[in-house]
């Protein structure tokens, strides 16, 4: 059986770089085109610095950007600033004319997904949902850890979608949700800040048996007098789940894209965190057809020691999708 | 996520007249992955040789024009954005004395995702 999953590169993967003004969008479009990554996510309050003041012409460059690099833009990722006045939070129907916004420019750059932050409430992408449904652009609530997809919020959102019986309100997880094992990057961080190598280990052999984050929480903080380094890191915990990889498979016709998150891939091409393999079967088993989306956020875990090469991480992360699914494909 | 890029290197000088200055300014980044609205930056707060400087001797001005920190809280049509430096001004008549300074900076950031603000730091020493 031959996987549909195609490989995209979100620009949040390059922010270092951007950032310090090492890489333009055009380089890192340029980039992902060279190792095969033909889909292109953007964050338009990052990588439009006129947002949301958007001209014709603007739009036009980014399509003839795609255009010159074989690449196509996959995906929009939306803010909504409900806190964007300090006496008070932003009404309902400001909260649905923001959106709206973003669902226009959204489609005014031929997108079809947008990334929906996953605090937004569900009952005021209920009242989206016309609009999206008119511009043709599938909101995705970004299932991020520590919410997961079988989460009672995410729920909320597949229940408003079966409810309306929309294709156009559904889900859109983030890798990170299947944190497997606790990432090296940031242990080593916690250490340079003075975490003692031992509780740090402790703390990694807790999450490894998957035992409750305030467990291990209460364990540093008393019983071992964790200095501050070690308290952060074991409250680290509460946000790095492993939700069950089965279960993906049962939710996708609700997601149309995946970031895929991670913070570290190794020399030999192995994510040490996140369960891509056990994730890629489920996906190829189930006949997923959308974009694995690299969402490279190591950077400011190696920042302090160390130059970022965001562009080896992400390409790291594409030998291993092609591995897995190839992989995966075998195994039907 | 960007801490120690928030004050851009050699960019401390002291501004208005060579010979009175009226203050110092540096060029600071925005510690985010994105831009942000100009209401939601709270605090933008500034040591210098570890005196701490008053919010109202603060000015922010991302390339449209000098505002305080209190006119920036309603400045809803303007935005901060990813990667831009911005120029921050101190009113210090006689500005700073030639040499090397101590330069802490903070920005408390209002993000709405988030259930507390946003910290971000950085400190540095540059030489006027």
């Amino acid at each position: 059986m031959i996987s549909k999953i195609k490989r995209g590169v979100s620009l949040y993967s390059f922010q270092e770089e951007m950032f310090l003004g090492q890489m333009s969008v055009e380089d890192c479009v340029a980039f992902a085109a060279s190792i095969g990554a033909r889909g292109i996510e953007i964050l338009p309050e990052q990588n439009m610095p006129n947002f949301p003041d958007i001209d014709d012409r603007e739009v036009a460059w980014w399509k003839e950007l795609m255009a010159k690099h074989g690449t196509e833009l996959t995906c929009y990722d939306m803010f909504l600033d409900t806190k964007r006045r300090k006496d008070r939070l932003m009404t309902d129907e400001e909260q649905v004319e923001s959106i709206r916004r973003d669902l226009v420019l959204c489609n005014r750059l031929g997108i079809r997904n947008m990334r929906v932050l996953v605090f937004v409430r569900p009952d005021i992408l209920e009242r989206c949902v016309p609009y999206a449904e008119d511009l043709d652009v599938h909101m995705g609530v970004e299932v991020h850890a520590p919410w997961h997809m079988e989460h009672a919020w995410i729920l909320r959102t597949v229940e408003v979608a079966d409810r309306l019986g929309t294709k156009h309100l559904g889900l859109l997880p983030d890798m990170g949700i299947f944190m497997k094992h606790f990432p090296p990057v940031y242990r080593d961080r916690f250490i340079r800040q003075g975490a003692r190598p031992e509780v740090a280990q402790f703390i990694i052999d807790q999450h490894d048996q998957k035992i409750m984050a305030e467990y291990t929480i209460y364990e540093v903080a008393v019983n071992m007098k964790g200095n501050p380094a070690e308290v952060r890191m074991a409250e680290l915990l509460r946000h790095q789940p492993y939700a069950n990889p089965k279960r993906i498979r049962d939710y996708i016709p609700y997601f149309r894209h995946i970031q895929a998150k991670f913070y570290e891939m190794t020399e030999d091409y192995r994510d040490p965190s996140h369960a891509y393999d056990e994730v890629i079967a489920e996906l190829v088993a189930g006949g997923w057809d959308g974009y694995l989306s690299s969402e490279y956020e190591g950077n400011r875990w190696i920042q302090d020691v160390q130059p970022v090469d965001s562009r080896e991480q992400v390409r790291r992360q594409h030998v291993m999708f092609e591995r897995l699914i190839a992989q995966a494909e075998g195994a039907r | 996520m960007f801490d120690k890029y928030l004050i851009v290197d050699d960019s401390l000088r002291n501004v208005g007249p060579a010979d009175a200055p009226t203050g110092f300014a540096f060029d600071a980044k925005l510690g985010y992955y994105r831009g942000l609205g100009l209401s939601m930056i709270e605090a933008l707060d500034i040591k210098i040789d570890g005196e701490p400087v008053d919010r109202a001797a603060v000015r922010f001005d991302e390339g449209k024009g000098p505002l305080t920190l209190d006119e920036m809280e309603t400045a809803y049509d303007r935005r901060w954005p990813f990667g831009a430096a911005a120029t921050i001004t101190v009113e210090r008549p006689g500005g700073l004395a030639p040499g090397e300074h101590h330069l802490a900076f903070t920005e408390r950031l209002r993000v709405s995702y988030m259930p507390f603000p946003s910290m971000n730091a950085d400190e540095k020493t540059l030489s006027i």
